[in-house]
């Protein structure tokens, strides 16, 4: 009896123990991008404390991490604030049904300022509308550009003329052109909403397109033969041959489009004031108090770390689009 | 058996090149039975597999024709369907899948369980139906290229063009494939056109074997006939005089009269003076 304690007393301990050798054998992996990042907190730490602004010292990572605790405060206010205007809104309308019988309930929206939590979100949807127009036009056109010679050429020399272009030039005019045909009484979206995010499809059209071309040029000249020797249709031979082959690259220019379509997001609200990130930093910057810094520190960080969860997001999609899982994903 | 089922006639290609046409091809002139098996056999760069292109239609003779069945060849199609060095198969979709898109474009109309049974029935032939659903990737290379075959079949070809289907097996895989290929090609009697490298693969399989001169305009120098027995068995064959005599005349025909590979001084004179020009058509 006490043998067989003592035995399994001995399995535990070894458990314990391989697990213990197991943490401490992928701690290495841990260990160096946490020396990283403290590295940089140090240096940041610093060298801000160096920097004397016209709005107080430049912020250090301590005053950033408060700022970010206040925007999750100012956040949850502002949501408990609706949460009781809707509540009143409510009993108030009760009373009145209770009254009058023919009363039709009015119910208003609450109109308190976006939170930093409302602006991210208004940031990843117009970046998804963005880049959902630019890639809806990017395949089919790199496809086209991929299959056939002559539209390549005819295409090519357009592309590489405004891949370059910047954001900011754009925008003017697509704000322009918005106004002018985005006219409705009752606007579904704001103009500045789809300013910004054709702005977005603008600039993240080309890699996408580039890329889809280049991945449908290089298909294998034998599974090209094959489907002529099965003589399938054209829009077969795209949907059994093309399309397959070519979603590795696909997927690799969509990465890359999206990527600089939340980078060319952030300028484009700035400019367009669509009420996102770009919008919130352009506005701590005008406000200029003691905090303003640390504010737009905190949105530089969100920024950064929501793009980075997008690259993750779409090679997640990837993994599963994909038939080639040996193809690098990085 | 029909005497004019496969015919070229005065097949010639040339290929534009920066120099001006460069002629590949000239005057190949053969007649193909029903259910004949016919090897080309010749150095790389010969054309062999221009010739194999042309049949497939997957090429244009610039002179000449390829006639099936009455009718010239013009565009690539299943019923002459080709089975390729690489296996070709589409990474993406299994070995099933792979032979349903050949059975779906080329017996359309079957009822489902029709088409079910003709892929089922085409991969017991090479006896690849335990990895139905295994991706090519998941499936050594003999398998895959038994698929590639098994795809070919399924179209129910006239004609199975087969460019080097086993050059890039090793010896043992190949020898497999090898009898499975016969064994195949005595119970269907399809007409095959197989370019080899290997010349006791050409005696074993073939009843033809076709010698193509060394390109430029390069064309057939010999066809042997080769009367062995079938079924034929590689082991029994081994020590048969006959078939060793064909083999001879196969490896005279390359290595004596159509010597590809040139003295190394010859080779220093010849790029000293800067004639070569060979461009590799193959």
């Amino acid at each position: 009896m006490s043998k067989s304690v003592q035995a399994i007393s001995q399995i535990s301990q070894w458990d314990g123990k391989s697990m213990f050798t197991r943490l401490v054998s992928k701690l290495p992996t841990l260990l160096v991008p946490m020396v990283g990042i403290l590295l940089f907190l140090a240096v940041w730490n610093g060298v801000a404390k160096s920097i004397d602004t016209s709005l107080g010292k430049f912020p250090g990572p301590t005053q950033v991490w408060e700022q970010s605790v206040t925007l999750v405060d100012e956040h949850n206010q502002q949501r408990e604030k609706a949460a009781t205007f809707y509540e009143r809104q409510e009993t108030r309308n009760a009373k009145r049904m209770a009254q009058d019988d023919s009363y039709v309930p009015k119910v208003r929206e609450f109109t308190g300022a976006p939170t930093f939590f409302d602006q991210i979100w208004t940031s990843l949807y117009t970046v998804m509308v963005g880049f959902f127009i630019a890639s809806i036009i990017a395949v089919p056109v790199g496809i086209l550009c991929g299959l056939s010679k002559s539209a390549y050429s005819a295409i090519n020399p357009l592309i590489q003329i405004f891949k370059p272009v910047s954001p900011l030039a754009w925008l003017p005019l697509v704000t322009m052109v918005v106004s002018a045909l985005y006219v409705s009484d009752d606007p579904m979206f704001s103009k500045s909403f789809i300013t910004s995010a054709v702005t977005v499809s603008l600039c993240c059209l080309w890699p996408t397109l580039v890329n889809t071309a280049v991945g449908v040029s290089n298909i294998d000249s034998d599974l090209v033969n094959v489907s002529k020797v099965l003589r399938l249709k054209p829009l077969k031979h795209v949907q059994k041959i093309v399309l397959p082959a070519s979603i590795p690259m696909i997927f690799t220019g969509l990465r890359l489009s999206l990527g600089i379509g939340w980078m060319v997001l952030i300028a484009a609200e700035m400019l367009a004031q669509n009420p996102g990130l770009g919008k919130f930093v352009w506005d701590e910057f005008q406000n200029g108090s003691s905090e303003s810094l640390a504010r737009i520190m905190v949105a530089v960080i969100t920024i950064g770390v929501i793009g980075f969860m997008l690259d993750r997001v779409m090679l997640a999609v990837q993994r599963v689009a994909s038939w080639d899982k040996t193809s690098s994903l990085r | 058996m029909q005497n004019r089922h496969l015919e070229l006639s005065q097949v010639g290609i040339d290929f534009p090149s920066p120099k001006g046409p460069f002629n590949a091809l000239t005057d190949v002139n053969l007649k193909i039975k029903k259910g004949e098996f016919i090897s080309l056999i010749g150095h790389s760069g010969c054309g062999k597999s221009t010739v194999l292109n042309i049949v497939a239609g997957l090429h244009q003779a610039t002179n000449g024709g390829v006639i099936l069945d009455g009718s010239e060849v013009k565009e690539p199609g299943p019923e002459r369907a080709v089975v390729f060095q690489n296996h070709s198969l589409l990474p993406w979709l299994s070995v099933y899948k792979n032979v349903e898109l050949a059975v779906k474009q080329t017996q359309k109309g079957k009822s489902k369980k029709a088409i079910r049974d003709w892929i089922l029935h085409n991969l017991e032939l090479v006896h690849m139906t335990h990895a139905l659903d295994k991706l090519p990737s998941e499936i050594s290379g003999g398998m895959k290229q038994r698929v590639g075959i098994a795809r070919a079949l399924a179209m129910e070809p006239k004609v199975l063009l087969m460019d080097e289907p086993f050059g890039a097996l090793d010896a043992l895989t190949r020898a497999h494939l090898q009898d499975s290929l016969m064994d195949i090609h005595s119970e269907l009697g399809n007409t095959v056109i197989m370019i080899t490298h290997d010349v006791d693969e050409a005696v074993l399989l073939s009843d033809r074997i076709v010698m193509m001169t060394n390109g430029p305009s390069a064309t057939i120098g010999e066809i042997l006939d080769v009367k062995l027995a079938r079924p034929r068995d590689r082991l029994m064959l081994a020590d048969n005089p006959e078939y060793n005599h064909y083999r001879h005349q196969v490896l005279t025909f390359l290595y004596e009269k159509q010597k590809k590979i040139e003295p190394v001084s010859e080779y220093k004179r010849k790029k000293e003076n800067n004639a070569v020009k060979n461009t590799d058509a193959a």
